[in-house]
């Protein structure tokens, strides 16, 4: 089984955040891989466990995302592969470019996280699915495979939904999926061997302008009441 | 500009969801004269015209029998199919389940910008500004699609609905939909929403942490919500400690909640907690520790046992209410 999961790296949960000249300040923060693709991640090595095959994980970002990519590769993961952002990359690009280098390396399944937790807006892994013509299941909480078949326990709102997909498909994480390895001393001393490719936009032949753009960020404010009951 | 809209209304539970009648609302905000469609997929029995009465000009109930149950491939062709009919600007439906897995997909299939789990909309100076919270609420952004197809989502319990208008009028027409191979098959359905009021876009939530110590500790709070009308809520350590299922958890990994009334039991207050509920219009958190974070961000804070207080209220409310 041939598995690519689509990886973002993201602000750690606990991260202050901070808003300066209106952007988001992300230096001195502690960035991970996104918590639900660390899920996709855990999810693939454990299919390859079963099935045999081969972990690739791909991600759209600026050269420190090496070090997601990197933890993932320690993880377990065979190959690792960057793509260099563009200014103002929205969903639309970064889905562009994400399925610009998948659509010719015959995946039998696409893993992905089902939201990232920073700018969060759950479309990035949906329109890579549409962008290759791949049918989805988002938000699976349990995927079993069986030949060419994946069936899929989802969280539909709370209830779950268990669905059959046909392979090649692309699935995202939910929580409770599993729990993520950490990754081993051996691991991390092969990881570290390991080279990451690092591609541009040109490379793929993808030259797209973004459909949206982010006209302000602010910071949120706190106005609460903070009354006391006795108990 | 004018701008026409097309709204995906959704029905659950056998009734049109609030959050369509919000969508219709937040089209109203930027039509600037063009006309407000709202489009029911395959779900029949119920009041399509109830979207007349809120605000909409037109509706399309698109009939089929394979898009009773939602898949990705039937509502998609179904929603496609009209958009080429209909051609609106924007296309508008709720930040809920179906609306965060079709809406995506629809917007690349036209190569369309789309905005996430919106909470407010207006036009400035010309374009059609929409604000959303980053970094699990940390922060927020203001978003525009720059030129096409606007594509967004907006999240339940956020922009008020209109009041319904018995007298208004207006034209309610059927169309059928193409068949389709659907690839995604359901099987089954386990329900588990406890309450049968949807945690995501209910008014009131309580909510329950690790000191609610057991699954059997949950019960005075699904009285309270019961009593309320309001769902039930978790967080990740009450959710991994086996007290309920994680469809119920609240915060960063889980869901987001703007309920009128959040009451957070047996809570800390982790800031991995706050991302999913810190939006919520009133907070109370009752909590023994007087110290415990979480009484920062509440509006009302009960220092106590759960176990005595969440009975109590309870029992107040339904004496309030009953
Ligand atoms: C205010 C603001 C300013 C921004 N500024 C910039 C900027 O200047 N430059 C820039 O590049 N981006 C910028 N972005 C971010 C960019 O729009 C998104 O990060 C990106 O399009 C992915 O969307 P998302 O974070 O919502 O991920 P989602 O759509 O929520 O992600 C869902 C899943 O898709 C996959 N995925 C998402 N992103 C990637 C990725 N990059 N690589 C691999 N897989 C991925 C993961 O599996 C993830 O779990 C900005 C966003 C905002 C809101
Ligand atoms: C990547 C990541 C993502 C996460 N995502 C989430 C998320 O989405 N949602 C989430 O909730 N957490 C999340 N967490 C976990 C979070 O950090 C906290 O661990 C968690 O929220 C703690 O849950 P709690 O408040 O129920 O438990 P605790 O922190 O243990 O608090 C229990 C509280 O109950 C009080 N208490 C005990 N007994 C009683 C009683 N009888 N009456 C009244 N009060 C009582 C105690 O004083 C205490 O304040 C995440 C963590 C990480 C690292």
């Amino acid at each position: 089984m041939e598995i690519l999961v689509l990886l973002k790296q993201t602000f750690d949960t606990e991260a202050k955040v901070t808003v300066k000249d209106g952007r988001v300040v992300d230096d001195d923060v502690t960035l991970v891989i996104n918590p639900y693709d660390e899920y996709a991640v855990e999810e693939a090595l454990k299919i390859r466990e079963a099935v045999g095959g081969t972990v690739t994980v791909l991600s759209v970002g600026p050269a420190r995302v090496d070090e997601a990519l990197r933890r993932a590769l320690a993880m377990g993961a065979d190959e690792a592969v960057a793509i260099e952002p563009p200014a103002d990359a929205d969903e639309y690009v970064t889905a562009s470019l994400l399925a610009a280098w998948a659509k010719d390396r015959k995946f039998d399944l696409i893993l992905a996280g089902n939201v990232s937790v920073d700018t969060g807006a759950g479309q990035t892994a949906l329109r890579v699915a549409e962008a290759l013509g791949l049918p989805h299941v988002a938000a699976a909480l349990k995927i079993e495979i069986a030949g060419n078949t994946a069936t899929v326990h989802r969280d539909a709102e709370g209830d779950t939904e268990i669905v059959t997909v046909p392979l090649p498909a692309l699935i995202t994480a939910q929580q409770g999926l599993n729990e993520p390895r950490y990754p081993s001393v051996p691991g991390i001393m092969k990881a570290k061997r390991k080279q990451i490719a690092r591609l541009s936009p040109a490379d793929l032949g993808v030259d797209v302008a973004p459909k949206t753009a982010v006209t302000s960020v602010y910071q949120a404010e706190q106005n609460r009441l903070n009354k006391m009951i006795a108990g | 500009m004018a701008r026409n809209i097309l709204v995906v209304a959704e029905v659950r539970n056998g009734a049109i969801r609030p959050v369509s009648f919000e969508c219709i609302a937040a089209g109203r905000e930027i039509a600037e004269g063009g006309a407000i469609t709202a489009v029911l997929l395959g779900q029949q029995g119920v009041d399509a015209s109830e979207l007349i009465r809120r605000g909409a000009d037109r509706v399309v109930v698109v009939k089929g029998d394979h898009l009773a149950n939602y898949t990705p491939d039937g509502w998609l062709s179904a929603l496609q199919q009209v958009y080429l009919q209909e051609k609106p600007d924007v296309v508008l439906m709720g930040h809920t389940g179906i609306g965060r897995d079709l809406l995506p997909r629809f917007a690349m299939r036209n190569a369309a910008g789309m905005i996430s789990d919106a909470i407010a909309v207006k036009v400035e100076g010309g374009q059609v500004v929409f604000t959303r919270p980053i970094y699990a609420g940390k922060a927020y952004a203001t978003q525009v699609v720059k030129d096409g197809l606007i594509v967004a989502t907006i999240r339940p319990n956020n922009v008020a609905a209109l009041e319904a208008d018995p007298g208004r009028t207006g034209d309610v027409s059927e169309a059928e939909a193409a068949s389709v191979h659907l690839r995604t098959v359901v099987k089954e359905v386990v329900r588990k929403a406890t309450t049968g009021v949807d945690l995501t876009a209910a008014k009131v939530v309580v909510a329950g942490g690790r000191g609610v110590r057991s699954a059997e500790g949950f019960k005075p709070l699904y009285e309270l919500a019961e009593v309320l009308g309001g769902a039930v809520g978790a967080s990740r350590a009450a959710a991994d400690a086996g007290y309920c299922d994680y469809a119920l958890q609240i915060g960063q990994t889980g869901k987001t909640v703007t309920p009128d009334l959040y009451i957070a039991c047996g809570i800390s207050g982790a800031i991995q907690h706050l991302a999913g509920m810190s939006a919520s219009k009133v907070i109370v958190a009752i909590n023994k520790d007087p110290d415990a974070p979480i009484f920062k961000v509440a509006d009302y804070g009960i220092v106590g046992d759960l176990f005595e207080v969440v009975p109590l209220l309870t029992r107040e409310f339904k004496a309030l209410l009953g």
